[in-house]
């Protein structure tokens, strides 16, 4: 879609449409995109990643995972080491930031604290030499879309978090960019006001189509506002997918673990079977489990999520586990039971609130094994890419 | 009397209760005002040894020596018969025999209390050539009384010159505007106006230009020097930095004295700065840098540079660097970011550190002294002299008083402009 469409915020739902737009050439290119800040380790390594038109893709990491690395040479700050990066299908590695028309939300909003709110909105307006009228109009218009429009004359320090936060995503949007970068923008807000923040983005996402690369650490945000988002760990994506794949088949003891919650049961896998392989518990027991990517003999760890585990006779073929019961957490909605397998390894099951297990009892913790996830060892606490050489 | 309604009962309570609150709100905050005031008294009280100590030292003696520029009782007070005879003098002419006689014995009894030199100092100051003609005087009515004495009086011409006996009775009035007007080259013309002096008599409106020029080339050459490395200092990482910081301020911990003397040192005929322009044949003659204007303003823009540059660096500092990073994402070249984000933001700096630096260079005096050439002392060395040399105090606080009524305009305006609050001094 042009730049056109992606605009005029007044025109609403009429310029709604379909997230995710079909196949071909991506609007945004990584292609075996490198980093490296001083030629022997790299921030971020050989990465290809395509962003579809209308996508809103996050990219989710712990802190000096590349993430913000790979933002920044997105938006001109930081030139790729190696590898080239197009937008639409346009290579943008000479062209400087203020020519690449790519709206960014800074972390801490990077408002303008000499300009009113208009001003700070209208910045990117008058510095492509757009009439004043037609500034006053677009910002009146963008401002009512983020409902600040009362505000146009303050300045950004006399507003909430919040406030600014629209005011920097209304500076960002209001020269019609057909790609929008947002570098944890809901960092600096409290829980509440973040979660409110997340629905509206994605609203304005839905109703512009414009096409939106998120950073953040924050895993619930990721999965509640992208179409697909890019796991991050040590310089390189380790997954990449819909946040229902994340969750449901992580690839890596990483992304099982830093998506949601796991339990993680280390061992060696026994034998592999299809799909499937039965792995042999460090300190005793057995468990079956689906195979990702492990080999017979090689020592792995099996990624179970809480609410896969419950108390009731396991099915034919199903894992069961003796425990006993070393403590409850009651969440309201849920209950959170600390089991104590034989090896001395907790387990976290979720079950309903009306559970009655008391301390010390012992129990049955069983799983179907298509709900267990059996990764290589080696990769699972280093990480999915190994680090590589400048060699390669 | 068990017939009281319940409604009757209320009321009364109620509005006891009403007016209870209202006590107990007035107590409250009656009580919190107490509170407040007891604070402040304490806090005024830690302050006092400084505000004490401010007030003997600083505002006290600054008033008494300023009062000096418009209250001089010199003459008044050595001349009291004089004073009473000229009273009743038109001012036109030369006044009657009696003034002349008055003043004969006026001048004997200084003589006798030794006071007649100050006195001539005294009249000197406002006529010049006043000194020897007193002095001369005083020797010939050594033994002269009463006729003898008038006659004695007559003989000199001076006193009977049209200028002597106004300038006399304004000098018995121990209010004076003489030292003020004379510090902007004017004074009172026979008329009773008010009119420039001749030219050749002319000095302080020039020096004062003269000063506000330097202190402005001063600090402009300091912006431009001091702005370029503010910025690389407020961006360059840590370490480099702190070295960077260390050698701006390493020439601010020795004496003003010695930077001068080092100054001297570079700029004179045969020093380093000559030496380096022959050696890279900028110039083929020895410039005369010592002693000229020019060497006056290289030594002070060296001397002031962290006073401009400190402000403008801590304002930088505040900066962050995603505010640049967000004007080039929306589009704003490097110029067009620079012009309308960064300068806005430094501007408070800015202005704090030019406004340091000027207002230090207009009572700047060492400098000048030892290295500038005699049409290259400002204001303070002329001040410096009349305080040391002349020994007319009046001038030099007439002098003090017009640089500190500039200064403070000055500052009114910087303030005004910008607004005291914005101003970052640190």
């Amino acid at each position: 879609m042009s730049a056109s469409q992606a605009a005029a915020p007044a025109h609403g739902a009429a310029t709604a449409r379909p997230v995710l737009a079909s196949a071909g050439p991506g609007f945004v290119e990584f292609a075996e995109v490198e980093k490296s800040y001083d030629g022997r380790t790299f921030a971020v390594t050989r990465m290809n990643l395509s962003v579809a038109r209308g996508e809103f893709l996050t990219l989710l990491g712990p802190s000096g995972s590349g993430k913000t690395t790979t933002l920044n040479m997105l938006a001109g700050f930081e030139r790729p080491t190696h590898g080239t990066i197009t937008l639409e299908g346009q290579p943008v590695d000479r062209l400087p930031p203020y020519q690449r028309n790519i709206g960014m939300v800074f972390q801490n909003y990077a408002l303008f604290p000499h300009m009113t709110v208009e001003e700070n909105v209208g910045f990117p307006l008058s510095v492509r030499q757009v009439s004043k009228a037609d500034i006053a109009a677009r910002v009146g218009r963008v401002l009512d879309m983020v409902r600040l429009k009362q505000f146009g004359d303050r300045r950004p320090a006399q507003l909430s978090g919040g406030q600014q936060q629209r005011v920097a995503l209304a500076r960002a949007l209001v020269f019609q960019p057909s790609l929008v970068l947002m570098d944890e923008p809901l960092g600096a807000l409290d829980k509440k006001l973040r979660e409110h923040m997340q629905l509206e983005i994605k609203q304005i996402h839905t109703m512009l189509g414009v096409t939106i690369v998120y950073v953040t650490h924050d895993q619930s945000e990721a999965l509640t506002m992208s179409d697909r988002v890019a796991v991050f760990n040590q310089g390189g994506i380790a997954q990449l997918g819909s946040p229902d794949d994340l969750y449901n088949t992580p690839q890596s003891s990483f992304v099982a673990s830093f998506i949601g919650e796991n339990n993680t049961l280390e061992g060696v896998v026994d034998r592999v079977s299809g799909e499937q392989c039965r792995v042999q518990l460090n300190g005793g027991g057995e468990i079956a489990a689906l195979a990702v990517g492990v080999t017979q003999g090689s020592p792995c760890h099996v990624a179970v999520r809480p609410e896969r585990l419950n108390l009731s006779a396991a099915a034919d073929g199903g894992n069961a586990l003796a425990a006993t019961v070393d403590g409850r957490i009651y969440l309201g909605d849920h209950l959170r039971l600390l089991a104590r397998l034989a090896n001395d390894q907790v387990l976290t099951v979720k079950l309903g609130p009306e559970a009655t297990m008391a301390n010390g009892e012992t129990v049955t913790v069983s799983c179907a094994p298509n709900d267990c996830r059996a990764f290589p060892a080696d990769a699972g606490t280093g990480g999915a890419i190994p680090k590589q050489g400048k060699t390669t | 009397m068990s017939a009281l309604q319940p409604s009757e009962l209320d009321r009364p309570t109620l509005a006891r209760d009403r007016s209870a609150a209202d006590a107990d709100l007035k107590s409250v905050s009656a009580a919190l005002r107490r509170a407040e005031f007891g604070d402040r008294m304490r806090s005024l009280l830690l302050a006092t040894p400084l505000l004490v100590l401010l007030a003997l030292s600083f505002g006290i003696p600054i008033l008494l020596l300023l009062s000096r520029a418009v209250y001089d009782p010199t003459i008044a007070d050595a001349l009291p018969k004089t004073t009473v005879a000229l009273a009743g003098w038109s001012g036109q002419g030369l006044p009657g025999d009696d003034a002349f006689a008055a003043l004969a014995a006026d001048l004997k009894d200084n003589q006798a209390k030794g006071t007649a030199y100050e006195l001539a100092k005294s009249l000197n100051a406002r006529l010049p050539g006043a000194r020897s003609q007193v002095l001369k005087t005083v020797r010939k009515l050594e033994s002269a009384d009463g006729q003898a004495a008038l006659e004695a009086m007559k003989s000199v011409p001076f006193w009977s010159a049209p200028s002597t006996w106004p300038t006399i009775r304004s000098g018995t009035n121990s209010l004076t505007s003489f030292y003020l007007l004379s510090a902007l080259d004017l004074r009172w013309n026979a008329a009773g106006g008010i009119e420039r002096v001749p030219p050749e008599q002319a000095i302080f409106i020039q020096v004062f230009l003269r000063t506000f020029f330097v202190a402005a080339s001063v600090t402009l050459a300091t912006l431009i020097l001091g702005f370029p490395l503010a910025y690389l200092i407020a961006n360059a990482p840590k370490g480099l930095a702190a070295i960077l910081i260390v050698a701006v301020l390493l020439p601010f911990w020795t004496s003003i004295l010695v930077r001068t003397a080092a100054w001297t040192v570079l700029l004179q005929k045969f020093g380093l700065a000559n030496d380096f322009l022959l050696f890279i044949g900028v110039i083929s003659d020895r410039l005369d840098l010592m002693y000229s204007r020019i060497g006056l303003i290289i030594a002070m823009t060296h001397i002031q540079l962290p006073f401009t540059l400190l402000p403008i660096y801590s304002v930088m500092r505040t900066i962050p660097p995603s505010q640049m990073k967000a004007a080039y994402s929306l589009g704003a070249r490097p110029f067009t970011a620079f012009r309308r984000i960064y300068i806005p933001q430094v501007f408070p700096g800015v202005m704090a550190g030019c406004m340091l630096t000027f207002i230090l260079c207009l009572g700047y005096y060492i400098t000048p002294a030892l290295i500038g050439g005699a049409s290259d002392q400002l204001i303070s060395n002329f001040i410096a002299n009349y305080v040391n040399v002349e020994l007319n105090w009046e001038m030099a606080a007439a002098l003090s008083f017009i640089l500190l009524v500039f200064t403070l305009a000055l500052f009114g305006i910087f303030a005004r402009v910008l607004g005291l609050d914005r101003l970052k001094l640190v």
